[in-house]
């Protein structure tokens, strides 16, 4: 590399001169969007270090710290700084290791469903015919309900064949899976529609002529080409994806009560509401309601900034 | 236009077709049917009987077609959890569910329309700001959360809702309504408003923007040019074109609402199909399961359908595409 002359600005100057970046600075809603969102994922990944307890270990928790209101109430008691639920869990440490749950099951369903919808849209827009005209009929029958029904029946479903107890990480899985499996379609088809545009552009061609199987041209050549909108969608989804995997835990389906989520915090918490113990619900409430926001917030942003035909 | 509506209806037969495999392979591999219905300690002669008299020992392609013939005709099996036919388990919840969608769908209706029509015309003044941002709450917060919160403000803390039920029913005939009596109405008041909530922001954008787009048009400048008063020009013109979009989403997002509502039905424990579906998740009951997802397939397949056709009667630019063979 030392041979050459004028040396090419580095990924971080480049960043710092592009139009994404300007766009960033001048919005103050997206700046504390993101300041919110990045203080979630360290509080979720330093969880261990912050909470004065680990809600996930049974032995730590005593029922006689039960249903403490929060330390600025006079019968608050330290370190339960938020209170604590009804087995002795402290608010504090429950919400900050519900919240690794949330976004752990938020970024691989993500993943999940990405990896799904890139692959089976690369391969209808790639090799056309009957196998396009099958996954999209699928992907129109599945477009027709909401995805947390879908959700809801992939995750009834998996649980019944797999039968008997689950452990909490099987069931994080099944969550995984289930999310997956309900938000494939909206990659599918945006990728499917830049692929049938990408496919007959030279590079292509030319692959094609060295004699590069399919495969190869899909995943090396097309794919790069194909991964901005994705990227959109992604963003957007994850906050979706959050949304899905607390409703399916509140709705009694998801994570368990031994490890729970922010959506099995809540669905504790709602228990709990008429005997006065608010915080036990509001802490994880509003937790999960900043969260989504932010996430909802920085997709609405990157939307517009990655594509200057909305602008 | 008749060949056009068979297409479009041969088109919805293949979606429920499809669903239709899709329940019939939940409820037939899915877990041994058996298994749930038998006790542990049945022998296992009795539960080569019970096999049989199920019908699961015959070949595939002639229990599919059974399962067809018969949920074509309204059996959807027996429940596991209830040991009673899914028919009726659905049928008598049925109307609370419908109930609550329809209130949901004109509550949304009204206050997205108003809403939406007062951001546009006075897009600077703080209120339509005020409803833009609850449109962004509206859209982010999960509906759980509307719920729970909406229980704290007005049972818990003010006590003037029940937070959960239907309130006093009324039968009349199959159908039980919550609308004849007050308690039953109030008790609709908070779930209506919870399911609504995300419509009507959706409502609200497309009112507002349909709005903006047609203040633009030449006709309205042309109203102006005549000398009409302000509100003639604004409820008698623009508004009037705007609604065709908005009624066509607020019908095909029904289905949606209807769906959307398990959601709700389970914060308020409302005892309509949506809390049913949830229960038989929880409990792994697959014939109400799979007959759920057929029976929303089916309204959505109709309500698609319902609006296809209407959209062509009511717009004659669509008719006059549609007579040139394709």
């Amino acid at each position: 590399m030392a041979t050459t002359a004028a040396k090419p600005p580095g990924f971080l100057a480049r960043a710092l001169d592009s139009d994404v970046w300007a766009s960033f600075k001048r919005s103050k809603l997206t700046m504390a969007a993101a300041a919110v969102t990045a203080l979630f994922f360290l509080a979720a990944l330093f969880a261990g270090l912050i909470s004065p307890q680990n809600p996930f270990d049974p032995a730590q928790l005593e029922l006689i710290n039960s249903r403490l209101p929060p330390i600025w109430d006079s019968e608050g008691q330290r370190p339960f700084l938020l209170g604590t639920d009804d087995q002795g869990r402290d608010m504090l440490s429950a919400i900050l290791y519900g919240l690794r749950i949330s976004l752990l099951v938020g970024f691989l369903g993500v993943a999940f469903a990405a990896a799904l919808g890139i692959t089976l849209g690369l391969v209808a827009g790639y090799v056309g015919g009957v196998t396009d005209a099958v996954i999209m009929r699928i992907a129109d029958v599945q477009l027709t309900f909401p995805a947390i029904l879908i959700a809801l029946l992939v995750d009834g479903v998996t649980k019944s064949v797999l039968g008997g107890a689950l452990d909490a990480t099987t069931i994080l899985s099944v969550l995984v899976f289930s999310i997956g499996l309900s938000f494939w379609v909206q990659y599918a088809r945006t990728v499917r529609g830049s692929v049938l545009v990408e496919k007959n552009k030279d590079y292509v061609a030319a692959a094609r002529l060295i004699g590069l199987p399919a495969p190869v041209i899909m995943a090396r050549h097309v794919l790069p080409n194909v991964l901005g909108p994705v990227l959109v969608i992604a963003t957007i989804n994850l906050a979706l994806a959050i949304i899905t995997e607390a409703t399916l835990s509140f709705l009694g389906a998801g994570m368990p009560d031994t490890m729970p989520s922010m959506g099995t915090l809540i669905r504790i918490g709602n228990n709990y509401l008429f005997s006065g113990e608010w915080w036990i619900v509001a802490f994880p409430g509003i937790a999960l309601a900043l969260l989504v926001l932010a996430i909802n917030l920085l997709g609405d942003w990157l939307r517009d900034a990655l594509n200057p035909r909305l602008r | 236009m008749l060949a056009f509506i068979i297409r479009r209806a041969l088109q919805a037969l293949g979606v429920l077709f499809t669903v239709g495999v899709i329940a019939f392979a939940m409820f037939r591999f899915a877990g041994d049917p058996v298994n749930q219905i038998v006790s542990i300690d049945t022998p296992a002669a009795e539960r080569e009987q019970v096999r049989r008299s199920l019908g699961l020992d015959d070949p595939v392609p002639v229990q599919f077609v059974r399962y067809f013939v018969r949920a074509a005709q309204g059996d959807f099996g027996i429940s596991y959890q209830f040991r009673q036919p899914v028919a009726q388990l659905l049928l008598d919840r049925m109307p609370a569910t419908l109930e609550l969608a329809i209130c949901a769908t004109i509550f949304a209706l009204v206050f997205g329309i108003v809403m939406g029509v007062y951001s546009a015309l006075r897009r600077e003044s703080v209120l339509a700001k005020v409803f833009q941002a609850v449109s962004l709450i509206g859209i982010s917060l999960p509906t759980f959360l509307i719920g729970i919160l909406m229980i704290y403000l007005f049972s818990v803390s003010l006590g003037l809702l029940p937070s959960y039920g239907r309130g006093e029913t009324v039968r009349l005939g199959w159908w039980s309504t919550g609308l004849l009596t007050w308690s039953g109405w109030k008790a609709l008041i908070m779930p209506s408003i919870t399911l609504g909530l995300f419509q009507m922001t959706l409502i609200m954008r497309l009112v507002r923007a349909e709005m903006l787009e047609v203040m633009r048009s030449e006709y309205i400048r042309f109203a102006r040019a005549r000398g009409l008063k302000t509100r003639a020009i604004h409820f008698g013109h623009a508004l009037k074109n705007t609604l065709v979009p908005v009624i066509t989403i607020a019908g095909l997002q029904l289905g949606a609402v209807i769906a959307f509502a398990i959601i709700t039905e389970t914060v308020f424990q409302w005892p309509g199909m949506g809390l049913l579906f949830v229960q038989a998740v929880q409990n792994v009951d697959i014939p109400i399961m799979a007959a759920y997802l057929l029976l929303v397939a089916l309204i959505f397949v109709t309500i698609n359908l319902v609006v296809d056709i209407l959209y062509t009667v009511v717009d004659p630019r669509l008719r006059s595409t549609l007579r040139q063979p394709v």
